[in-house]
């Protein structure tokens, strides 16, 4: 089984706007296509087989240039476009109305497009090999910086979109509690515009004039603390939309309901709160930075668990309650009723746990002077894609299984090829991450080609080995889910007359209309932002400002 | 009490694990606090600035490599990351040292890290970035440059030898 139809959906989206959000997936899918056929070229090389002289001829110069293709595509590409576009569809079945103005949300994804095919040229021809954390003074093209700069400006105006259908229904329910979808999906994006403040004020006020010669130096440290003050709230902008659907979508998929909607909602809040003011915790082993305030970092960012290990409880005991529903018995026994036959579940079931190792990684990462023995190890890679790559992109492909289906009216095609790919992609990232982790607090430092390393001691060849192994079962399942969402969208076969696949929306147990107001109302929460952010940042965004010694000219990478 | 009454339910098992989270969370932070604060074990802070530019031709980094402070006790070590070495590339200790590393770039970002030590951070231009160990054991202890620097990071690395007491 792969989608229950239904012939009376609760709200369907227009022909118009299936066909807007599709083209999002069109772009997040080919994106996550190319990007990930660099992942076994990177994982291979490790393990001592390297690849990538024989893609010269296709114009692919160098490891480091498919490792930047590698992070942009699928960190920034395929995950931005797939947020928008899933995002639209929790905010029109959300608010079960049409967009307030369809023509800016187009404008916006335009936008985006126009900017990804800006950035694609130079990284393409190897002028923009700078990875993903393009840290000057290595030099990228200023098309590069510009179209990355259009990527986020086009996922704001899309935003802008969702906030103006959300007072529209506003002013038509002053009483009524904001559904909890649409809701989460728009602290997600405001989240969002606040953190890439930061990214902003790098680029445009830093690296575009520097690029174009306007400037002749540039602050590398001042440039770091302007990334990483988007950096890691960028994860929770991965994060969060699938969270979207761990609460809000996939319980009702599991015949359960939203355990509670009070601390659903308290957790997005504390989301919003705490996910922009702490990104110094990638920043401890900078030179330029006080340690006092990186431990205040460090505090902020322990903080930020609350709300995940919140999500732990509530997403869990949702499924436990479905999985009673349909007849789970015993302590743990429930867990075999969960409908692992529907591979949109168990892709996002399994994302669920690869996460809970991701997060007790997370909290070493986060650990101020542990993260001593960690930073730019193999550990962080291992770390993210148990992050990114599996919490985000495998509930991203479960959502997928359906959201196809619903947007083009046709079956999915092959379940069981793709219950196969998300179970080899699992297995494939236990072996991966765990010999990453292991290899990187060992010593082995990340973004190198290891193969050519002079310092390999013997005793890492095990892991690279595995690493190299994982990495290759990683992409035959991720390929495998690919090929099911895209012959599901472009095959003839339709559903019946008269069937759709719904948008899977869970009721909560309690009235949401019983949730407090002020879990329910912007004002506190922002402005308990706003403070928060001025607070952690404020004092060393002032002294690094002024203090600015924009001394470091630019080098080609 | 009416449908519409304001109230935030909270399952009992729900109220438990929340406590126990944050009792959880706050265990971790003191392990980190008492070995930040107590047992000395701290991440590298603000040291100065320099020009990137003209860093390798003043002192001290116009003569890169190890100063001796306390014969046997207390050592320096100045280190300079370019693409795609370090200078020196080979530093020579004697066990049970406090050695204290001082190491910035002339050119990108770099990294520092000395192998099954707690000497880990960034070496960005314009920045000198500082922190101490001692070696208990003699022996021979790579470090690798840890942030992508162009086509040769990977071959960027040293070693320091720590050897016997006198």
């Amino acid at each position: 089984m792969a989608e229950t139809t239904t012939k009376t959906p609760v709200y369907a989206l227009t022909r118009e706007e299936r066909r807007f959000v599709g083209l999002h997936l069109v772009f997040a899918f080919a994106a996550l296509t190319i990007g990930s056929l660099f992942g076994p070229l990177q994982a291979l090389e490790h393990a001592g087989l390297d690849l990538y002289p024989t893609l010269e001829k296709f114009g692919i110069q160098s490891y480091y240039q498919g490792l930047t293709l590698h992070g942009v595509l699928n960190a920034l590409v395929w995950t931005t476009f797939f947020i928008t576009g899933f995002l639209t569809v929790a905010i029109i079945r959300g608010f079960q109305r049409r967009l307030a103005y369809p023509g800016l949300n187009q404008f916006g994804f335009w936008t985006m497009v126009v900017g990804l095919l800006m950035a694609a040229v130079p990284l393409l021809l190897n002028k923009a090999t700078v990875l993903f954390t393009f840290y000057p003074p290595m030099q990228a093209s200023t098309w590069f910086y510009l179209g990355l700069t259009l990527v986020v400006v086009g996922s704001w105006i899309e935003g802008w979109g969702f906030y103006a259908t959300y007072w529209q229904w506003r002013k038509d329910n002053p009483k009524t509690r904001t559904p909890f979808i649409a809701f989460a999906s728009l602290i997600t994006m405001v989240m969002w515009q606040i953190a890439t403040l930061g990214v902003a004020a790098e680029i445009l006020g830093l690296l575009l004039p520097w690029s174009m010669g306007l400037t002749d130096g540039i602050d590398p440290q001042l440039s770091r603390t302007f990334f990483w003050f988007t950096g890691h709230p960028l994860v929770y902008f991965w994060l969060l939309p699938a969270y979207v659907s761990w609460y809000g979508m996939l319980p009702k998929q599991v015949d359960g309901k939203l355990f509670s909607d009070s601390l659903a909602r308290l957790a997005f809040w504390l989301f919003l709160l705490l996910s922009v003011p702490l990104g110094f915790h990638h920043q401890f082993v900078d030179p330029g930075v006080p340690a006092g305030w990186k431990y205040v970092h460090a505090i902020l960012t322990f903080s930020v668990f609350f709300p995940s290990l919140l999500t732990f409880f509530t997403v869990i005991a949702s499924l436990e309650y479905g999985a009673r529903q349909r007849g789970g018995k015993g302590r743990f026994g429930w867990i075999r009723a969960l409908p692992w036959s529907n591979p949109s579940v168990t892709a996002q079931l399994l994302a669920g746990i690869l996460f809970v190792f991701g997060g007790i990684g997370g909290l070493a990462n986060a650990a101020y002077n542990v993260n001593l023995v960690l930073h730019n190890t193999a550990w962080v890679p291992g770390h993210f894609h148990l992050t990114v790559a599996s919490a985000v992109t495998l509930s991203f492909i479960g959502i997928s299984f359906w959201l196809v289906p619903h947007l083009t009216h046709k079956p999915l095609w092959q379940p069981k090829v793709a219950l196969a790919g998300v179970w080899t992609y699992f297995v494939g990232m236990l072996i991966f991450s765990n010999a990453m982790h292991t290899v990187g607090l060992l010593g082995a430092p990340r973004r190198t080609t290891l193969g050519l390393a002079p310092y390999v001691p013997a005793e890492w060849s095990g892991y690279l080995w595995r690493v190299g192994f994982g990495g290759s079962l990683m992409w035959i399942g991720i390929m495998a889910t690919i090929v099911v969402v895209a012959v599901t969208a472009f095959r003839k076969k339709e559903l019946p007359e008269g069937e759709f696949v719904d948008v899977p929306v869970a009721e909560s147990i309690e009235d949401p209309q019983r949730t407090p107001v002020w879990l329910d109302s912007w004002k506190p929460w922002l402005v308990g932002t706003a403070v928060l952010v001025l607070l952690a940042y404020g004092p060393q965004l002032i002294d690094q400002i002024f203090g600015m010694s924009a001394t470091s000219p630019r080098i080609a990478p | 009490m009416s449908a519409t009454t304001e109230h935030i339910h909270i399952d009992p098992t729900e109220k438990r694990w929340m406590i126990a989270s944050v009792i959880l969370l706050l265990i971790f932070f003191a392990a980190v606090t008492v070995a930040g604060f107590m047992l000395g074990i701290q991440v590298p802070t603000r040291e100065r600035r320099v020009d990137p530019n003209t860093v390798a031709e003043q002192p001290p980094w116009s003569e890169p490599g190890v100063r001796e402070i306390v014969p046997g006790e207390e050592y320096e070590v100045y280190v300079l990351a370019h693409r795609f070495s370090f200078t020196p590339n080979e530093i020579e200790v004697p066990v049970g040292a406090k050695v204290t590393f001082y190491v910035t770039s002339t050119d990108v970002q770099h990294g520092f890290k000395l192998q099954d030590t707690n000497i880990n951070f960034m070496a960005i231009p314009g920045q000198v970035s500082k922190l101490s160990t001692t070696f208990d054991e003699p022996g021979v202890y790579p470090y690798v440059c840890t942030e992508y620097c162009g086509l040769g990071h990977a071959v960027m690395a040293g070693a320091v030898t720590v050897t016997e007491a006198p």
